[in-house]
């Protein structure tokens, strides 16, 4: 079994993301990059599918600049055979992200296909679903457990007020939620040793795919900042002011 | 053109974020038609064309719709595409899984939880952890987008709308329900809930979680709500995660007790109308965000806090 791990490069979470000064877009221009953390359990997923004996391969790949060569390194360290970079400059929408994927899934051929569930910086939490819907393959998302039996893929998914299970017919796409394992620590012998892996580099434009944004952004701000209030000294003066001023708990 | 709303239901009741997607819909002072799919959820649709503004409403029942699969739902949704140039829904664990895939299937981008909506097809929306707003500016034939529900007011109950029954496309059989779990509690839904109790890492086990919260959130008829750390923990369950990657929220109070208030967690409560928080820590960052601070060890006051409520 083959499975095909997507991984962005996104800024840190711990980073507080800056606004070009005419609003035009963030800026991030040296600022701490990374793997989008929830990836980086769809990294993990598969790696043990495949300590498992039940994955003989796990390639990752990665959309963008030549920059994102770091977190597929981070992948091939994790333990991924090897590493597909489609290059561009171009930034990317989830839409045109699920249909060079599927691209890649042409030529490839996985029996499964990670994503994580979101990534931290645009929120958007769609390109899974997307990928599903063009490959029409059955989808798993918010996954925080994962079996596999035959040809069956045994699903459990977080959703609001639980969890509920599916079992999806291979090939599949899975998203990954954070509960879903605990990413390992790369070790830095495991760091120079994925440098002997192959990343192969593809030019987005040998896909044939029309990239252009199909969302324009038309300028980004700051959002209004909750005010601080003030400290009470007790239990009595907290209540006083949610009676007094706030006219709850009367 | 005419707008549809996937409305989201339990079988039997109607979830009350399709009040708030109804009211965001009227920003195209177009018809708005609701769809129930599912295996006779007659409650919910009669719900749904009671809700003003409401013109029509689409039952759809099949076996296969009973799980309301997001494959399934996708493919219904398509079916019936090409009267609509919106489609809509709040933004929860089941739009989010199933209206991204109507998008590709389209071949239309899509917009995530909209805060608001501005004139031709422009949305607000957060990014970076709600950290950032951005404007975008969709041009595509048709509108796919999940609303930030806490940010419409519902629309009310007074609607008639007519009812219609349209046949389901074939089952996806490639994706078969198998069960679920829901967590069974006596408390109110934790993203509908006027007050919610919230507790982080400091509670330090399952077991003060509970003692030390409960009683306060069961005297207030509050939801409990958790941290990410205090999920991960294992104080407290993965479904009642409030923040960025789990449950965002906007009760009238808020107390946030233990908690540090990393901006992950605060994206989920920050729309809240009134926050306490109560942290040893004078410098922990949730005292920013609150309109109440109570410096003090929550051992002690939280159960001061409990005996002193009515």
């Amino acid at each position: 079994m083959k499975i095909l791990v997507a991984v962005k490069r996104v800024v840190d979470y711990n980073v507080k993301v800056r606004i070009k000064p005419d609003g035009s877009d963030v800026d991030i221009v040296g600022v701490k990059m990374g793997i989008n953390p929830f990836d980086e359990n769809a990294i993990e997923e598969a790696i043990r599918l495949k300590e498992k004996g039940l994955a003989t391969e796990v390639i990752a790949v990665s959309l963008g600049g030549s920059a994102n060569q770091d977190v597929l390194r981070h992948a091939l360290a994790m333990g991924a055979d090897r590493a597909i970079l489609i290059e561009t400059d171009v930034d990317l929408q989830p839409l045109v992200v699920a249909k060079l994927l599927k691209a890649i899934v042409e030529r490839e051929k996985p029996d499964l296909i990670l994503l994580g569930k979101q990534a931290i910086d645009d929120d958007a939490g769609q390109t899974g679903q997307m990928l599903a819907a063009l490959l029409d393959y059955p989808q798993g998302t918010f996954a925080s457990a994962i079996e596999i039996e035959a040809n069956t893929l045994t699903v459990t998914r977080e959703v609001d007020g639980g969890t509920e299970t599916l079992a999806l017919t291979l090939p599949a796409v899975v998203t990954a939620d954070l509960r879903l394992n605990e990413p390992r620590f790369v070790k830095l012998p495991n760091l120079m040793m994925a440098r002997k892996k192959p990343i192969e580099a593809i030019n987005v434009t040998a896909l044939g795919i029309a990239i252009e944004p199909r969302l324009k952004l038309i300028q980004v701000a700051e959002p209004a900042v909750r005010k601080a209030g003030i400290k009470v000294g007790s239990v009595e003066e907290l209540l006083n002011k949610l009676r007094t001023h706030e006219g709850i708990l009367v | 053109m005419t707008i549809l709303i996937l409305a989201e239901h339990d079988g039997v009741q109607l979830n009350p974020s399709v009040q708030q997607a109804v009211t965001a819909a009227k920003a195209w002072n177009s018809a708005i038609h609701v769809l129930v799919a599912g295996n006779g959820a007659d409650a919910a649709t009669k719900q749904a064309a009671s809700i003003h503004g409401v013109e029509g409403v689409i039952q759809v029942n099949a076996s296969h719709l009973e799980n309301l699969i997001a494959e399934d739902v996708a493919n219904l949704i398509v079916s019936i595409s090409k009267d609509y140039s919106v489609i809509l829904a709040a933004h929860s664990s089941f739009s989010k899984n199933a209206l991204p895939r109507v998008a590709a299937l389209l071949d239309v981008a899509m917009i995530s939880d909209v805060l608001e909506i501005k004139a031709n097809n422009t949305y607000v929306r957060s990014i970076y952890a709600g950290n950032v707003l951005t404007t975008v500016l969709s041009s595509d034939a048709v509108q796919v987008l999940t609303i930030h529900g806490s940010n419409f007011n519902a629309a009310a109950l007074t609607g008639n709308a007519t009812i219609a029954l349209v046949d389901a496309p074939p089952a996806f059989d490639k994706t078969q329900w198998k069960s679920e779990i829901r967590s069974q509690s006596d408390r109110p839904a934790l993203s509908s809930a006027k007050i919610v109790v919230s507790g982080g890492r400091s509670l330090g086990s399952a077991e003060h979680f509970e003692k030390v919260l409960s009683p306060l959130a069961s005297k207030l008829g509050a939801a409990l709500g958790a941290t990410r750390a205090a999920v991960d923990a294992g104080y407290a369950p993965n479904d009642i995660q409030v923040g960025q990657t789990g449950v965002v929220v906007a009760p009238e109070l808020y107390i946030a007790v233990g908690v540090s208030g990393a901006i992950q967690h605060t994206y989920g409560m920050r729309d809240s109308k009134v926050v306490v928080a109560i942290n040893q820590d004078p410098d922990a960052p949730i005292f920013q965000v609150a309109d109440y601070g109570l410096v003090a060890d929550l051992f002690d006051v939280v159960p001061a806090l409990t005996a002193a409520i009515q």
